[in-house]
């Protein structure tokens, strides 16, 4: 997955206009379909279009967008994580845990955003200096995080959660505090990844691991350092998704590490390690709300949300390799 | 290549003694593990695992994978029930239809991956969400159930004394060791992991493997099903949800390199067995199903660790 023929980093400051435009294309691509669907359903029902559903649409999967936020970082730089639905679901129960049993509300936030970068951090490590594949490491690591959080809580519902606590209920000018953390956090990193020296250096771990080591990165300090911010974009991801209701079941999401990995590669970052932006995967994100919303909108039975979801990975798979090769 | 046997072997012996000490630890705890009919039935658990994981290995040795196979048991599932009972088809036609339908749903995944250049990781995630929601749009939850007498031998009966299913999977360990081990199409496969544009320009058909295998993961995902509606004697559109995950792990943990040009038949075969030996021990020494799972997850990460500390000489 590393090490492969990759273009060079999108949306270098050099690039002609049009070339510019064309290496955003994802981004504009996903827009467009947003739009589209929105125009599309509403005209069908207008009711789609209310301030509540969208609303809904928004709130309710913000928790999406801010892992894939972390989960695109990981593929950029040549990797891949298939366990965090299982460290979301584990960081939540604990966050819900400490929160009922009587611990400080700032704890319960925070506790799972450092246990997210403790664990991942571990992963990266295996990854980096043991040079296990991330497929690899993350898959055994399901296995034990989903495995371990079901044998020990039996999958119980966690209730009487305090009011104070539930975060992702917050409101800030009327906007509700998950869509704060989705637009800020993806404006955030996408800065970050664009200029700073550490953004830079995960485009070029992903490119190719090989130039970059010549050119004096520390690819293995930097793969650690990559999981382990993911880790704690995972921690807050739980948070919101643990305090979105008023109890918790204590068990993994299902398909939640597919969702995720889905709105990162369909916002546009390549498998293959190298090139996308945060942007694009809290677009794509928002694209599969805004699907599995309007199948409701239309009465078409939600058992065909997931045909739906793989046909549009595939078609937006299709349609980036096709631009890529125009761009070559 | 022939650093590269050494190294396999050694991955294998250090498996084969690692299920030794397994088998012999939990003889000694339970004395209900080493009895023949616990064997056999074990035996009959890992068919549908096994049977997929062979033509996986294929699959990753050529340095793909596939993760829509879980999928498509679901769906051939799915298809046996609407077949059979919705269209009205006589039981065996809609046993080879829907095995059929599997091998299809693999040849779409080869032709995504060979044709547009999408890598496997993306083109089978897609393609397990799209085969699922397949599955899961036909059935509308709705499972199917009052099979003939006669279809369950293949998941519940047995031939000479042995599991129907377990005959089956021999017959097919036996063809994928003898055409990954012994054939040109075998080289061909590894030779296509190993440097996949060395094989193109060294005139190996890389593009044709490839739809061979991936239309193979099909069918052979499309038999599991059936086999699995046959052991469970019901239907649902969920049926086989995370089997790539068990799949994989056999693989890996026998000594296949995820980046392909590594592998063979006989380490996932030793692979499945340990996986299924600690399932099974650590049920009879009263560890619950989930508990189960982690060990597997922490013995997966501790292979390729120790497998990646004693043959320090290639990648992965």
């Amino acid at each position: 997955m590393s090490a492969s023929l990759s273009t060079a980093p999108r949306a270098a400051p050099a690039m002609r206009p049009w070339k510019r435009i064309a290496a955003y294309g994802q981004e504009f691509i996903l827009l467009g379909a947003i739009l589209a669907l929105c125009i599309v359903v509403g005209i069908v029902n207008p009711r789609f279009l209310g301030a509540n559903n969208l609303t809904n649409i928004f709130a309710g999967n913000a928790y999406i967008a801010v892992a894939a936020i972390g989960m695109s970082l990981v593929i950029i730089s040549g990797h891949i994580d298939v366990a965090v639905g299982s460290l979301i679901g584990v960081l939540a129960t604990v966050s819900g845990l400490l929160a009922v049993n009587g611990y400080p509300i700032w704890l319960a936030w925070l506790a799972p955003i450092v246990i997210g970068v403790i664990v991942n951090a571990g992963v990266g490590s295996l990854v980096a200096y043991l040079r296990i594949p991330s497929i690899v490491v993350t898959l055994g690591m399901l296995s034990i995080l989903k495995g371990g959080l079901i044998s020990i809580t039996s999958g119980a519902w966690i209730t009487n959660l305090p009011e104070n606590y539930l975060i992702a209920q917050f409101r800030l000018f009327g906007i509700p505090s998950p869509v704060w953390f989705m637009v800020i956090l993806t404006a955030l990193v996408a800065l970050w990844m664009r200029y700073s020296a550490f953004g830079r250096t995960i485009y070029a771990i992903g490119g190719n691991v090989e130039a970059a080591r010549v050119a004096g990165i520390r690819v293995e300090r930097s793969t650690v350092l990559v999981f382990a911010i993911h880790g704690a974009f995972a921690g807050i991801a739980a948070v919101l998704f643990a305090t979105q209701l008023q109890v918790i079941q204590s068990t993994v999401p299902p398909n939640l590490e597919l969702t995720v990995i889905t709105a990162s590669v369909v916002g546009g970052v390549s498998i293959l390690g190298g090139t996308g932006t945060v942007i694009g995967s809290t677009l794509a994100a928002i694209l599969f709300a805004a699907i599995a919303s309007s199948l409701i909108f239309l009465n078409v039975s939600a058992y065909w949300l997931r045909s739906v979801q793989g046909l549009l990975i595939l078609i937006t798979v299709l349609a980036d390799m096709a631009r890529r090769r125009r761009l070559r | 290549m022939t650093a590269n046997f050494r190294s396999l072997l050694r991955h294998e012996t250090i498996l084969a003694v690692l299920l030794v000490l397994v088998l012999g630890a939990l003889a000694t705890q339970s004395d209900r593990f080493f009895t023949t009919a616990n064997l056999l039935n074990q035996g009959r658990l890992m068919a549908e695992v096994g049977l997929v994981a062979l033509v996986m290995t294929f699959v990753i040795v050529t340095g793909g994978i596939d993760l829509s196979v879980g999928s498509i048991l679901g769906l051939t599932a799915i298809l046996l029930g609407v077949f059979w009972q919705n269209l009205g088809m006589p039981l065996p036609v809609a046993m080879v239809l829907a095995i059929i339908a599997g091998g299809i749903g693999g040849l779409v995944n080869g032709l995504i991956i060979t044709r547009f250049k999408v890598p496997p990781l993306i083109a089978t995630l897609a393609t397990l969400a799209l085969y699922r929601g397949l599955a899961e749009g036909i059935s509308q939850a709705r499972s199917v159930r009052g099979y003939p007498e006669w279809f369950y031998v293949l998941g519940q009966g047995d031939v000479w004394g042995v599991p129907t299913q377990l005959w089956i999977l021999g017959a097919l360990v036996i063809v994928a060791g003898v055409i990954l081990g012994l054939t040109t199409f075998g080289r061909a496969t590894y030779a296509t992991g190993a440097n996949e544009t060395g094989a193109r320009f060294s005139g190996i058909g890389v593009d044709r493997a490839k739809l061979l295998i991936y239309t193979a993961s099909g069918l052979v995902a499309g038999l599991a099903g059936v086999i699995f509606v046959s052991r469970v004697s019901t239907t649902r559109s969920d049926m086989g949800t995370g089997l790539e995950l068990d799949v994989i792990t056999a693989v890996v943990l026998g000594g296949t390199s995820i980046f392909g040009g590594r592998g063979t038949i006989i380490g996932t075969v030793l692979g499945l067995i340990l996986m299924q030996a600690l399932k099974n021990g650590l049920a009879l020494s009263g560890v619950k199903g989930d508990g189960t799972i982690v060990v597997i997850g922490l013995v997966l990460i501790l292979a390729i660790v120790a497998s990646n500390i004693f043959s320090r000489d290639g990648e992965g």
